[in-house]
Protein backbone atom coordinates (compact mmCIF):
# COMPACT_ATOMS: atom_id res chain seq x y z
CA UNK A 1 0.00 0.00 0.00
CA UNK A 2 1.34 3.38 -0.94
CA UNK A 3 1.03 5.72 2.02
CA UNK A 4 -0.64 9.05 1.45
CA UNK A 5 1.37 11.95 2.82
CA UNK A 6 2.32 15.54 2.03
CA UNK A 7 5.43 14.18 0.29
CA UNK A 8 3.37 11.85 -1.95
CA UNK A 9 0.98 14.69 -2.75
CA UNK A 10 3.83 17.04 -3.69
CA UNK A 11 5.46 14.35 -5.85
CA UNK A 12 2.22 13.73 -7.73
CA UNK A 13 1.61 17.46 -8.11
CA UNK A 14 4.99 17.76 -9.83
CA UNK A 15 4.35 14.64 -11.97
CA UNK A 16 0.88 15.77 -13.07
CA UNK A 17 -1.03 13.29 -10.87
CA UNK A 18 -0.31 10.42 -13.25
CA UNK A 19 1.00 8.05 -10.57
CA UNK A 20 -2.08 7.44 -8.42
CA UNK A 21 -2.76 3.74 -8.87
CA UNK A 22 -5.72 1.58 -7.94
CA UNK A 23 -6.26 1.45 -4.19
CA UNK A 24 -7.20 -2.23 -4.07
CA UNK A 25 -6.77 -5.20 -6.40
CA UNK A 26 -9.55 -7.00 -8.29
CA UNK A 27 -8.50 -10.62 -7.65
CA UNK A 28 -10.21 -13.79 -8.86
CA UNK A 29 -11.57 -15.82 -5.96
CA UNK A 30 -9.30 -18.54 -4.57
CA UNK A 31 -10.81 -22.00 -3.99
CA UNK A 32 -10.65 -21.63 -0.20
CA UNK A 33 -10.28 -19.03 2.54
CA UNK A 34 -10.01 -19.10 6.32
CA UNK A 35 -12.84 -16.58 6.54
CA UNK A 36 -15.36 -15.53 3.90
CA UNK A 37 -17.34 -12.36 4.58
CA UNK A 38 -20.63 -12.03 2.69
CA UNK A 39 -21.26 -8.35 2.02
CA UNK A 40 -18.80 -5.63 1.05
CA UNK A 41 -20.31 -2.69 2.87
CA UNK A 42 -18.61 -0.70 5.60
CA UNK A 43 -19.30 -3.33 8.28
CA UNK A 44 -18.02 -6.23 6.17
CA UNK A 45 -14.90 -4.38 5.02
CA UNK A 46 -14.18 -3.19 8.57
CA UNK A 47 -14.51 -6.80 9.76
CA UNK A 48 -11.95 -7.92 7.16
CA UNK A 49 -9.63 -5.06 8.09
CA UNK A 50 -9.66 -5.88 11.81
CA UNK A 51 -9.32 -9.61 11.13
CA UNK A 52 -6.08 -8.75 9.33
CA UNK A 53 -4.73 -6.06 11.65
CA UNK A 54 -5.87 -7.23 15.10
CA UNK A 55 -5.99 -11.00 14.68
CA UNK A 56 -3.43 -11.60 11.91
CA UNK A 57 -5.95 -13.51 9.79
CA UNK A 58 -5.29 -12.41 6.22
CA UNK A 59 -6.57 -15.37 4.20
CA UNK A 60 -9.91 -13.62 3.97
CA UNK A 61 -12.32 -12.83 1.14
CA UNK A 62 -15.02 -10.17 1.10
CA UNK A 63 -17.74 -11.12 -1.41
CA UNK A 64 -19.88 -8.29 -2.72
CA UNK A 65 -22.72 -8.83 -5.21
CA UNK A 66 -22.45 -5.28 -6.57
CA UNK A 67 -19.69 -2.79 -5.84
CA UNK A 68 -18.27 -2.12 -2.38
CA UNK A 69 -20.09 0.52 -0.38
CA UNK A 70 -22.95 0.55 -2.90
CA UNK A 71 -25.63 -0.55 -0.48
CA UNK A 72 -26.58 1.14 2.76
CA UNK A 73 -23.00 2.39 3.28
CA UNK A 74 -23.57 4.81 0.40
CA UNK A 75 -27.21 5.54 1.27
CA UNK A 76 -27.16 6.78 4.86
CA UNK A 77 -27.07 10.32 6.26
CA UNK A 78 -23.54 9.81 7.74
CA UNK A 79 -24.46 10.74 11.30
CA UNK A 80 -22.27 9.40 14.10
CA UNK A 81 -23.19 9.50 17.79
CA UNK A 82 -23.13 7.23 20.83
CA UNK A 83 -25.79 8.68 23.17
CA UNK A 84 -27.82 5.48 23.48
CA UNK A 85 -29.84 4.82 26.61
CA UNK A 86 -29.07 1.23 27.61
CA UNK A 87 -25.65 0.12 28.85
CA UNK A 88 -25.21 -2.56 26.18
CA UNK A 89 -25.90 -0.18 23.29
CA UNK A 90 -23.96 2.68 24.88
CA UNK A 91 -20.85 0.51 25.19
CA UNK A 92 -21.18 -0.73 21.61
CA UNK A 93 -21.67 2.68 19.99
CA UNK A 94 -19.10 4.38 22.23
CA UNK A 95 -16.59 1.69 21.23
CA UNK A 96 -17.30 2.69 17.62
CA UNK A 97 -17.07 6.42 18.34
CA UNK A 98 -13.65 5.98 19.96
CA UNK A 99 -12.44 4.13 16.86
CA UNK A 100 -13.88 6.89 14.64
CA UNK A 101 -11.77 9.44 16.52
CA UNK A 102 -8.54 7.87 15.29
CA UNK A 103 -9.78 6.29 12.07
CA UNK A 104 -8.29 8.64 9.44
CA UNK A 105 -4.83 8.23 11.01
CA UNK A 106 -5.23 4.48 11.43
CA UNK A 107 -6.31 3.94 7.82
CA UNK A 108 -4.04 6.64 6.36
CA UNK A 109 -7.21 7.67 4.52
CA UNK A 110 -9.22 10.82 5.18
CA UNK A 111 -12.70 9.72 6.22
CA UNK A 112 -13.54 13.38 6.91
CA UNK A 113 -14.76 12.61 10.42
CA UNK A 114 -16.11 15.88 11.75
CA UNK A 115 -17.14 16.15 15.41
CA UNK A 116 -19.53 19.00 14.81
CA UNK A 117 -21.99 17.88 17.49
CA UNK A 118 -25.44 16.30 17.38
CA UNK A 119 -28.21 18.34 18.98
CA UNK A 120 -31.51 16.61 19.78
CA UNK A 121 -34.34 19.09 20.20
CA UNK A 122 -36.91 18.84 22.96
CA UNK A 123 -40.32 20.31 22.15
CA UNK A 124 -42.41 19.31 25.16
CA UNK A 125 -42.26 18.14 28.77
CA UNK A 126 -42.01 14.50 27.79
CA UNK A 127 -39.01 15.19 25.53
CA UNK A 128 -37.30 17.10 28.35
CA UNK A 129 -37.74 14.23 30.81
CA UNK A 130 -36.69 11.61 28.28
CA UNK A 131 -33.61 13.49 27.07
CA UNK A 132 -32.45 14.33 30.59
CA UNK A 133 -32.72 10.64 31.42
CA UNK A 134 -30.53 9.93 28.37
CA UNK A 135 -28.02 12.60 29.47
CA UNK A 136 -27.71 11.10 32.95
CA UNK A 137 -27.54 7.51 31.68
CA UNK A 138 -24.84 8.48 29.17
CA UNK A 139 -22.78 10.26 31.81
CA UNK A 140 -22.89 7.20 34.07
CA UNK A 141 -21.38 5.30 31.13
CA UNK A 142 -18.68 7.93 30.62
CA UNK A 143 -20.27 9.25 27.42
CA UNK A 144 -20.49 12.99 26.86
CA UNK A 145 -24.01 14.35 26.58
CA UNK A 146 -25.25 17.57 28.04
CA UNK A 147 -28.53 19.41 28.52
CA UNK A 148 -28.86 22.81 26.87
CA UNK A 149 -31.50 25.47 27.48
CA UNK A 150 -33.30 26.90 24.45
CA UNK A 151 -30.95 29.92 24.49
CA UNK A 152 -27.91 27.64 24.61
CA UNK A 153 -29.34 25.63 21.69
CA UNK A 154 -29.67 28.88 19.70
CA UNK A 155 -26.09 29.85 20.53
CA UNK A 156 -24.82 26.44 19.38
CA UNK A 157 -27.01 26.33 16.27
CA UNK A 158 -27.87 29.89 15.11
CA UNK A 159 -30.36 28.84 12.36
CA UNK A 160 -32.76 27.64 15.08
CA UNK A 161 -35.85 29.70 15.82
CA UNK A 162 -36.52 29.52 19.55
CA UNK A 163 -39.41 31.96 19.73
CA UNK A 164 -42.25 30.49 21.80
CA UNK A 165 -45.00 31.08 19.22
CA UNK A 166 -43.72 28.62 16.55
CA UNK A 167 -45.54 25.39 15.86
CA UNK A 168 -42.84 23.21 17.46
CA UNK A 169 -41.27 25.42 20.16
CA UNK A 170 -37.75 24.49 21.23
CA UNK A 171 -37.68 24.14 25.02
CA UNK A 172 -34.16 22.73 25.21
CA UNK A 173 -31.94 20.08 23.76
CA UNK A 174 -29.46 17.30 24.44
CA UNK A 175 -26.06 17.87 22.84
CA UNK A 176 -23.34 15.32 22.25
CA UNK A 177 -20.33 17.42 21.23
CA UNK A 178 -18.15 14.45 20.19
CA UNK A 179 -20.81 13.28 17.75
CA UNK A 180 -20.82 14.36 14.12
CA UNK A 181 -20.54 13.11 10.57
CA UNK A 182 -18.06 11.36 8.26
CA UNK A 183 -17.71 10.78 4.53
CA UNK A 184 -19.44 7.42 4.03
CA UNK A 185 -17.76 6.35 0.76
CA UNK A 186 -14.33 7.09 2.20
CA UNK A 187 -15.05 4.74 5.09
CA UNK A 188 -15.68 1.82 2.70
CA UNK A 189 -12.72 2.77 0.50
CA UNK A 190 -10.35 3.31 3.42
CA UNK A 191 -11.15 -0.05 4.99
CA UNK A 192 -10.98 -1.77 1.59
CA UNK A 193 -7.57 -0.26 0.87
CA UNK A 194 -6.23 -1.19 4.32
CA UNK A 195 -7.59 -4.74 4.17
CA UNK A 196 -6.39 -5.30 0.61
CA UNK A 197 -2.88 -4.14 1.52
CA UNK A 198 -2.75 -6.88 4.16
CA UNK A 199 -3.78 -9.62 1.75
CA UNK A 200 -7.58 -9.64 1.97
CA UNK A 201 -9.26 -10.40 -1.38
CA UNK A 202 -12.10 -8.00 -2.15
CA UNK A 203 -14.23 -9.68 -4.80
CA UNK A 204 -16.89 -7.48 -6.37
CA UNK A 205 -19.72 -8.58 -8.67
CA UNK A 206 -19.77 -11.93 -6.89
CA UNK A 207 -23.17 -12.84 -5.47
CA UNK A 208 -23.60 -15.61 -2.93
CA UNK A 209 -26.30 -18.02 -4.13
CA UNK A 210 -26.04 -20.80 -1.56
CA UNK A 211 -24.42 -22.00 1.65
CA UNK A 212 -22.94 -25.50 1.51
CA UNK A 213 -23.15 -27.61 4.68
CA UNK A 214 -21.58 -30.96 5.58
CA UNK A 215 -23.25 -34.04 7.06
CA UNK A 216 -23.01 -32.62 10.60
CA UNK A 217 -24.80 -29.47 9.45
CA UNK A 218 -21.75 -27.20 9.72
CA UNK A 219 -21.21 -24.63 6.99
CA UNK A 220 -18.24 -25.43 4.73
CA UNK A 221 -18.41 -22.74 2.07
CA UNK A 222 -20.55 -20.62 -0.20
CA UNK A 223 -21.86 -21.12 -3.71
CA UNK A 224 -21.41 -17.93 -5.71
CA UNK A 225 -21.92 -16.64 -9.22
CA UNK A 226 -18.17 -17.18 -9.60
CA UNK A 227 -18.16 -20.76 -8.34
CA UNK A 228 -17.91 -22.54 -5.01
CA UNK A 229 -15.64 -21.00 -2.38
CA UNK A 230 -14.64 -23.12 0.62
CA UNK A 231 -14.53 -21.27 3.94
CA UNK A 232 -13.33 -22.08 7.44
CA UNK A 233 -15.79 -19.60 8.83
CA UNK A 234 -18.46 -17.49 7.14
CA UNK A 235 -19.51 -14.06 8.36
CA UNK A 236 -22.79 -12.77 6.92
CA UNK A 237 -22.88 -8.96 6.91
CA UNK A 238 -25.60 -8.48 4.31
CA UNK A 239 -27.83 -5.81 5.92
CA UNK A 240 -31.27 -5.78 4.24
CA UNK A 241 -30.59 -9.08 2.46
CA UNK A 242 -29.54 -10.98 5.60
CA UNK A 243 -32.82 -12.93 5.78
CA UNK A 244 -32.24 -14.18 2.23
CA UNK A 245 -28.62 -15.23 2.79
CA UNK A 246 -29.42 -16.92 6.10
CA UNK A 247 -32.33 -18.77 4.48
CA UNK A 248 -29.73 -20.42 2.22
CA UNK A 249 -28.43 -22.09 5.40
CA UNK A 250 -31.98 -22.80 6.64
CA UNK A 251 -31.71 -20.24 9.44
CA UNK A 252 -34.83 -18.14 9.98
CA UNK A 253 -34.14 -14.67 11.33
CA UNK A 254 -36.06 -12.21 13.54
CA UNK A 255 -35.67 -9.54 10.88
CA UNK A 256 -37.83 -7.48 8.57
CA UNK A 257 -36.43 -5.39 5.70
CA UNK A 258 -37.86 -1.92 5.20
CA UNK A 259 -37.10 0.93 2.78
CA UNK A 260 -35.47 3.93 4.48
CA UNK A 261 -35.18 7.15 2.51
CA UNK A 262 -32.90 10.15 2.58
CA UNK A 263 -32.51 13.22 0.41
CA UNK A 264 -30.15 16.10 -0.24
CA UNK A 265 -30.76 19.66 -1.37
CA UNK A 266 -28.89 21.72 -3.91
CA UNK A 267 -25.50 22.79 -2.49
CA UNK A 268 -25.34 26.17 -0.76
CA UNK A 269 -22.75 28.07 1.26
CA UNK A 270 -22.19 26.95 4.86
CA UNK A 271 -25.41 27.70 6.75
CA UNK A 272 -25.76 24.83 9.17
CA UNK A 273 -22.98 24.13 11.70
CA UNK A 274 -24.05 20.88 13.33
CA UNK A 275 -26.50 17.97 13.15
CA UNK A 276 -29.98 18.67 14.50
CA UNK A 277 -32.47 15.93 15.21
CA UNK A 278 -36.05 16.30 16.31
CA UNK A 279 -37.54 12.97 17.29
CA UNK A 280 -40.94 14.43 18.14
CA UNK A 281 -41.60 15.64 14.58
CA UNK A 282 -39.23 13.15 12.94
CA UNK A 283 -36.76 15.38 11.19
CA UNK A 284 -33.01 15.44 11.13
CA UNK A 285 -30.71 17.59 9.12
CA UNK A 286 -27.06 18.45 8.62
CA UNK A 287 -24.98 20.09 5.89
CA UNK A 288 -22.34 18.15 4.01
CA UNK A 289 -18.94 19.65 3.29
CA UNK A 290 -20.10 19.90 -0.33
CA UNK A 291 -22.85 22.24 0.85
CA UNK A 292 -25.91 20.02 0.43
CA UNK A 293 -28.43 19.82 3.23
CA UNK A 294 -28.63 16.13 4.14
CA UNK A 295 -32.07 15.11 5.40
CA UNK A 296 -33.14 11.74 6.69
CA UNK A 297 -36.72 10.50 6.28
CA UNK A 298 -38.44 7.55 7.91
CA UNK A 299 -39.13 3.96 6.94
CA UNK A 300 -42.16 2.84 5.00
CA UNK A 301 -44.70 0.76 6.89
CA UNK A 302 -44.33 -2.36 4.71
CA UNK A 303 -41.35 -4.65 4.07
CA UNK A 304 -39.69 -4.20 0.70
CA UNK A 305 -36.52 -4.90 -1.28
CA UNK A 306 -37.27 -2.24 -3.91
CA UNK A 307 -34.71 0.34 -2.64
CA UNK A 308 -37.36 3.02 -3.01
CA UNK A 309 -40.04 4.28 -0.71
CA UNK A 310 -43.23 6.29 -0.84
CA UNK A 311 -43.14 9.98 -1.70
CA UNK A 312 -45.41 10.78 1.23
CA UNK A 313 -42.66 9.60 3.61
CA UNK A 314 -40.15 12.19 2.34
CA UNK A 315 -42.86 14.84 2.10
CA UNK A 316 -43.74 14.28 5.74
CA UNK A 317 -40.12 14.84 6.77
CA UNK A 318 -39.80 17.95 4.60
CA UNK A 319 -42.98 19.34 6.18
CA UNK A 320 -41.29 19.04 9.58
CA UNK A 321 -37.98 20.51 8.32
CA UNK A 322 -39.76 23.51 6.79
CA UNK A 323 -41.73 24.02 9.99
CA UNK A 324 -38.60 24.10 12.17
CA UNK A 325 -36.35 25.88 9.65
CA UNK A 326 -38.59 28.16 7.52
CA UNK A 327 -35.46 29.62 5.87
CA UNK A 328 -35.12 26.34 3.90
CA UNK A 329 -38.63 26.36 2.40
CA UNK A 330 -37.43 27.74 -0.95
CA UNK A 331 -34.52 25.35 -1.37
CA UNK A 332 -34.80 22.66 -4.01
CA UNK A 333 -34.17 19.02 -3.29
CA UNK A 334 -31.60 17.55 -5.66
CA UNK A 335 -31.72 13.81 -5.06
CA UNK A 336 -33.60 11.29 -2.94
CA UNK A 337 -32.99 7.58 -2.60
CA UNK A 338 -33.85 4.54 -0.52
CA UNK A 339 -31.89 1.78 1.15
CA UNK A 340 -33.17 -1.50 2.56
CA UNK A 341 -32.62 -1.75 6.30
CA UNK A 342 -32.93 -4.95 8.35
CA UNK A 343 -34.85 -4.22 11.52
CA UNK A 344 -34.96 -6.46 14.60
CA UNK A 345 -37.93 -6.52 16.99
CA UNK A 346 -35.93 -4.63 19.68
CA UNK A 347 -34.11 -2.31 17.22
CA UNK A 348 -30.72 -3.59 18.43
CA UNK A 349 -28.27 -5.49 16.20
CA UNK A 350 -27.47 -9.19 16.21
CA UNK A 351 -23.73 -9.92 16.25
CA UNK A 352 -22.53 -13.44 16.89
CA UNK A 353 -22.97 -17.15 16.40
CA UNK A 354 -25.90 -18.85 14.69
CA UNK A 355 -27.35 -22.36 15.15
CA UNK A 356 -25.16 -23.44 12.19
CA UNK A 357 -21.50 -24.13 13.09
CA UNK A 358 -18.94 -21.91 11.31
CA UNK A 359 -21.70 -19.51 10.27
CA UNK A 360 -21.72 -16.12 12.01
CA UNK A 361 -23.96 -13.12 11.47
CA UNK A 362 -23.71 -9.36 11.96
CA UNK A 363 -27.06 -7.79 11.12
CA UNK A 364 -30.12 -5.97 12.40
CA UNK A 365 -28.52 -2.52 12.47
CA UNK A 366 -31.83 -1.21 11.20
CA UNK A 367 -31.97 2.50 10.58
CA UNK A 368 -28.71 3.37 12.36
CA UNK A 369 -25.79 1.19 11.34
CA UNK A 370 -23.37 3.66 9.75
CA UNK A 371 -22.26 5.19 13.04
CA UNK A 372 -21.28 1.76 14.35
CA UNK A 373 -19.15 0.72 11.36
CA UNK A 374 -15.70 0.61 13.03
CA UNK A 375 -16.95 -0.88 16.30
CA UNK A 376 -19.16 -3.41 14.55
CA UNK A 377 -16.26 -4.60 12.39
CA UNK A 378 -13.90 -4.70 15.38
CA UNK A 379 -16.09 -6.88 17.62
CA UNK A 380 -17.29 -9.08 14.74
CA UNK A 381 -13.67 -9.72 13.71
CA UNK A 382 -13.01 -10.83 17.30
CA UNK A 383 -16.05 -13.13 17.15
CA UNK A 384 -14.95 -14.64 13.81
CA UNK A 385 -11.32 -15.03 14.90
CA UNK A 386 -11.95 -16.62 18.30
CA UNK A 387 -15.37 -18.18 17.82
CA UNK A 388 -16.49 -16.31 20.93
CA UNK A 389 -18.08 -12.87 21.28
CA UNK A 390 -16.10 -9.84 22.41
CA UNK A 391 -17.46 -8.64 25.81
CA UNK A 392 -19.02 -5.67 23.98
CA UNK A 393 -21.12 -7.77 21.58
CA UNK A 394 -21.82 -10.61 24.03
CA UNK A 395 -25.34 -9.28 24.82
CA UNK A 396 -26.26 -8.94 21.13
CA UNK A 397 -26.95 -12.62 20.51
CA UNK A 398 -29.49 -14.17 18.18
CA UNK A 399 -30.58 -16.25 21.18
CA UNK A 400 -31.84 -13.20 23.12
CA UNK A 401 -35.18 -13.48 21.34
CA UNK A 402 -35.60 -16.91 22.94
CA UNK A 403 -34.29 -16.00 26.40
CA UNK A 404 -36.14 -12.69 26.48
CA UNK A 405 -33.06 -10.58 27.32
CA UNK A 406 -33.95 -7.96 24.72
CA UNK A 407 -32.10 -4.64 24.42
CA UNK A 408 -35.14 -2.55 23.74
CA UNK A 409 -33.75 0.58 22.09
CA UNK A 410 -37.00 0.74 20.11
CA UNK A 411 -38.76 2.01 23.19
CA UNK A 412 -35.79 4.13 24.24
CA UNK A 413 -35.05 5.92 20.99
CA UNK A 414 -38.60 6.31 19.62
CA UNK A 415 -37.66 7.06 16.01
CA UNK A 416 -34.50 8.49 14.58
CA UNK A 417 -31.34 6.42 14.80
CA UNK B 1 -47.49 5.61 -2.64
CA UNK B 2 -49.20 2.27 -3.03
CA UNK B 3 -52.71 1.87 -4.38
CA UNK B 4 -54.40 -0.80 -2.30
CA UNK B 5 -57.53 -2.71 -3.27
CA UNK B 6 -59.53 -3.05 -0.05
CA UNK B 7 -61.81 -6.11 -0.44
CA UNK B 8 -64.63 -4.05 1.11
CA UNK B 9 -64.13 -0.55 -0.35
CA UNK B 10 -62.08 -0.93 -3.54
CA UNK B 11 -58.91 0.90 -4.51
CA UNK B 12 -57.70 3.52 -2.05
CA UNK B 13 -54.35 5.28 -1.42
CA UNK B 14 -51.87 3.74 1.00
CA UNK B 15 -52.18 6.55 3.56
CA UNK B 16 -55.65 5.26 4.45
CA UNK B 17 -54.14 1.92 5.52
CA UNK B 18 -52.06 0.47 8.31
CA UNK B 19 -49.77 -2.46 7.54
CA UNK B 20 -49.93 -5.25 10.11
CA UNK B 21 -46.97 -7.34 8.97
CA UNK B 22 -46.77 -10.98 7.93
CA UNK B 23 -50.11 -12.81 7.67
CA UNK B 24 -51.16 -16.34 8.60
CA UNK B 25 -49.11 -16.52 11.80
CA UNK B 26 -51.15 -18.63 14.20
CA UNK B 27 -50.74 -18.24 17.95
CA UNK B 28 -49.72 -21.56 19.57
CA UNK B 29 -52.93 -23.47 20.32
CA UNK B 30 -51.88 -24.58 23.79
CA UNK B 31 -49.56 -21.85 25.14
CA UNK B 32 -48.64 -23.76 28.31
CA UNK B 33 -47.24 -26.67 26.31
CA UNK B 34 -44.94 -24.56 24.14
CA UNK B 35 -41.25 -23.92 24.90
CA UNK B 36 -39.35 -20.63 24.60
CA UNK B 37 -37.96 -21.42 21.15
CA UNK B 38 -41.45 -21.81 19.69
CA UNK B 39 -42.60 -18.61 21.40
CA UNK B 40 -39.60 -16.77 19.93
CA UNK B 41 -40.49 -18.16 16.51
CA UNK B 42 -44.11 -17.04 16.92
CA UNK B 43 -43.34 -13.58 18.28
CA UNK B 44 -40.19 -12.50 16.46
CA UNK B 45 -39.11 -14.66 13.53
CA UNK B 46 -40.42 -13.57 10.13
CA UNK B 47 -40.12 -14.90 6.57
CA UNK B 48 -39.09 -11.50 5.19
CA UNK B 49 -38.94 -12.80 1.60
CA UNK B 50 -37.84 -11.00 -1.53
CA UNK B 51 -40.82 -11.90 -3.65
CA UNK B 52 -44.40 -12.77 -2.79
CA UNK B 53 -45.35 -11.89 0.77
CA UNK B 54 -48.68 -12.53 2.46
CA UNK B 55 -49.35 -9.67 4.84
CA UNK B 56 -52.11 -8.12 6.92
CA UNK B 57 -53.49 -4.67 6.26
CA UNK B 58 -56.17 -2.64 7.97
CA UNK B 59 -58.24 -0.01 6.19
CA UNK B 60 -57.74 2.29 9.16
CA UNK B 61 -59.19 5.50 7.72
CA UNK B 62 -61.92 3.73 5.76
CA UNK B 63 -64.02 0.74 6.71
CA UNK B 64 -61.68 -0.20 9.57
CA UNK B 65 -61.55 -3.84 8.51
CA UNK B 66 -58.51 -6.10 8.61
CA UNK B 67 -57.77 -8.07 5.44
CA UNK B 68 -54.86 -9.90 3.83
CA UNK B 69 -52.82 -9.08 0.76
CA UNK B 70 -50.28 -10.79 -1.43
CA UNK B 71 -47.58 -8.35 -2.51
CA UNK B 72 -44.28 -8.75 -4.36
CA UNK B 73 -41.70 -7.12 -2.08
CA UNK B 74 -39.31 -6.58 -5.00
CA UNK B 75 -41.68 -4.51 -7.13
CA UNK B 76 -44.14 -3.49 -4.36
CA UNK B 77 -46.97 -4.61 -6.70
CA UNK B 78 -50.06 -6.15 -5.11
CA UNK B 79 -50.96 -9.50 -6.64
CA UNK B 80 -54.25 -9.88 -4.78
CA UNK B 81 -56.12 -8.90 -1.66
CA UNK B 82 -58.44 -11.26 0.20
CA UNK B 83 -60.51 -11.32 3.36
CA UNK B 84 -59.16 -12.38 6.74
CA UNK B 85 -59.52 -16.11 7.30
CA UNK B 86 -59.18 -16.89 3.59
CA UNK B 87 -56.17 -18.24 1.72
CA UNK B 88 -54.61 -16.50 -1.33
CA UNK B 89 -55.35 -17.81 -4.84
CA UNK B 90 -51.70 -17.56 -5.89
CA UNK B 91 -49.24 -20.11 -4.51
CA UNK B 92 -47.03 -18.56 -1.84
CA UNK B 93 -44.03 -20.65 -2.81
CA UNK B 94 -43.07 -18.31 -5.65
CA UNK B 95 -40.10 -16.29 -4.45
CA UNK B 96 -37.72 -14.30 -6.52
CA UNK B 97 -34.17 -15.61 -6.93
Amino acid sequence: MRRFSLASLLKEAVDGHQGWGRQWRAPDPKPAYDVVIVGGGGHGLATAYYLATVHGITNVAVLEKGWIGGGNTGRNTTIIRSNYLYDESAHLYEHALKLWEGLSQELNYNVMFSQRGVLMLAHNAHDVQSFKRHVYANRLNGIDNEWLSAEECKAFCPPLDISPDVRYPVVGGALQRRAGTARHDAVAWGYARGADARGVDIIQNCEVTGVRRDASGAATGVETTRGFIRAGRIGVVAAGNTSRVMAMADVRMPLESYPLQALVSEPVKPVFPCVVMSNAVHAYISQSDKGELVIGAGTDQYTSYSQQGGLHITTHTLDAICEIFPQFTRMRMLRSWGGIVDVTPDRSPIIGRTPVDNLFVNCGWGTGGFKATPGSGHVFAHTLATGQPHPINAPFTLDRFRTGRLIDEAAAAAVAH
Amino acid sequence: MLLIDCPFCGKRPEVEFHCGGEAHIARPADPAQVDDAIWAEHLFVRKNPRGLHAERWRHLHGCGQWFNALRDTYTDRFVETYKAGEQPKHPLTETRA
